[in-house]
């Protein structure tokens, strides 16, 4: 180890790193807010009640199968293999190219929905019984009681394991670089082959994912903070409030 | 006098566990009907059939002369017209008190944000918290939590209001504070129908009383007749157990 190559490969390499990180930021966020995406719509279908007969009760049966199936496939599988199985495998079966980019993006975001789902479920029963019962007393169905009661209390809930999905994104897009995506562990992986100073390369990039893991980490636990807002009520708050209120909601007298 | 619910030979059980049998009762328009009785005699279960929270197993509901139990009937429109406060208050917890009372009138009355606010002030004030529009839920007490409750429900404009309960999680101090909102509302000429343990409420402010027991309504009659004579001998019973507490 020498802090000379370090600063050596970090000097005339820095923008490959950059475009590294970058990339790798790229498919870990909007791998990770997709795959919340289809957590949440899956999470919301699968908490529906279940209708008492006819086709509406075979339709949500045959629906929830299908989606028990997609959660049980791509939480039992490893990624590398999934990413290898689609990327090569609809170029082989369907003559599809798919572009290297995309096909990372989405592997992500399915492989990511696979573990939200169960993750949003898990949130959505969480929220207490009385919740869903005040929501239907004033007339809301379940996809109005859901967007504007449930979600809201539940997305609380599961935010720190939906931190930790992203944590795990931002590290196993490496995987990735089966298929040639240019992240950080490939753009690495070809600096420290270009000076075969296989250390120094991957010391660099160790610090560069523990940066992002960790800004994450805490911009999360920022966010789980704000949304708790404080315990206690002040009038103090409020009288800052009240004139604008005031004129807002007309006065009382 | 026209009768605003209708339940006729209502039953409900869960499982083998028989919760109402063969109910039969009215309520008519700007009646305040109190239902009393033991825990588990039936009262929050019948409260809440008529709501559609528990499906009846059962009988009929009728609402207005139309059968609520029909297929065709839209549960969700037939709830706005009926305001519930639960036990538990429930308060959304993600809105603060102003949006617990304009959610519901936002999303299903399809009122603008101005008149859904404008309306929720109104029984914010009446029910005297007008100071705490911008607190969360966790930020108030239980009292002031079940006075929020009531005005969300009244912000729905509703033909009834059912109360399950409302004063039974309280803290005795804050008990008050919530009948006298409750008193207030009876004598506007809305029409409630109330599950209650405050015997003196139900007394005092009731136009009849139901008392139910293992079941099934008991008797039923004018304050007077069922506070200072009543005619079964399970009601004298129940009666002479919480007044004597």
């Amino acid at each position: 180890m020498s802090l000379e190559w370090v600063t050596r490969i970090l000097s005339e390499y820095w923008t490959m790193f950059l475009r590294g990180a970058g990339i790798t930021l790229l498919i870990s966020i909007i791998g990770t807010v997709i795959g919340s995406l289809i957590g949440l719509c899956i999470g919301v279908i699968r908490t529906m009640p279940t209708p008492e007969r006819g086709i509406k009760r075979i339709s949500l049966k045959v629906v929830n199968a299908l989606l028990a199936s997609y959660i049980e496939f791509f939480r039992g599988t490893p990624m590398i293999v999934q990413a290898m199985v689609i990327f090569y495998g609809t170029a082989m079966a369907f003559n599809i190219h798919m572009d290297r980019l995309f096909a990372a993006i989405f592997i992500v975001s399915i492989n990511t929905g696979a573990y939200m789902a169960e993750i949003v479920r898990g949130g959505i029963i969480s929220v207490d019984r009385g919740q869903f019962e005040a929501a239907h007393a004033i007339g809301m169905n379940h996809l109005e009681t859901m967007l504007n009661v449930v979600l809201p209390q539940a997305i609380r809930n599961i935010l720190p394991a939906t931190g930790n999905e992203f944590v795990i994104n931002i590290k196993d897009t490496s995987v990735l670089n089966v298929i040639s995506v240019t992240e950080l562990y490939f753009q690495t992986k070809s600096v420290a082959g270009n000076n075969f100073r296989y250390f120094e390369a991957f010391f660099v990039a160790c610090i560069i994912y523990f940066i992002m893991t960790f800004t994450v980490t805490r911009i999360l636990r920022h966010l789980e903070r704000k949304m708790d807002g404080p315990e206690s009520y002040t009038l103090n708050q409020m009288q800052v409030a009240a004139p604008e209120d005031m004129f807002r909601l007309g006065n009382p007298n | 006098m026209v009768n605003i619910i209708e339940v006729e030979h209502l039953s409900k059980s869960f499982g083998d566990n028989v919760v109402l049998k063969d109910i039969n009762f009215s309520v008519t328009k700007g009646e305040v009907v109190c239902i009393i009785g033991s825990s588990g005699s039936g009262k929050s279960t019948l409260l809440r059939c008529i709501n559609l929270l528990e499906k009846p197993c059962g009988g009929r509901v009728i609402y207005k002369g139309e059968d609520i139990l029909n297929e065709q009937h839209d549960v969700y429109k037939y709830r706005q017209k009926l305001g519930m406060v639960f036990q538990q208050f429930n308060l959304f917890n993600n809105h603060d008190a102003l949006g617990n009372c304009t959610v519901g009138q936002v999303k299903l009355l399809k009122r603008s944000r101005q008149e859904a606010e404008a309306v929720a002030m109104e029984y914010l004030r009446m029910v005297g918290m007008e100071q705490f529009i911008h607190a969360k839920p966790k930020q108030l007490s239980g009292g002031q939590k079940q006075r929020v409750a009531i005005a969300r429900a009244l912000s729905m404009n509703p033909d009834v209001m059912l109360f399950d309960e409302p004063t039974s999680a309280l803290d005795p101090e804050m008990v008050g504070e919530v009948l006298k909102v409750m008193k207030e509302l009876a004598e506007s000429g809305l029409t409630m129908l109330v599950v209650t343990h405050e015997m003196g409420f139900a007394e005092e402010v009731a136009d009849r009383v139901v008392f139910m027991d293992d079941g099934v309504i008991a008797e039923e009659g004018s304050p007077q007749q069922i506070f200072n004579n009543p005619s079964e001998g399970r009601t004298r019973e129940f009666l002479k157990r919480i007044l004597n507490q």
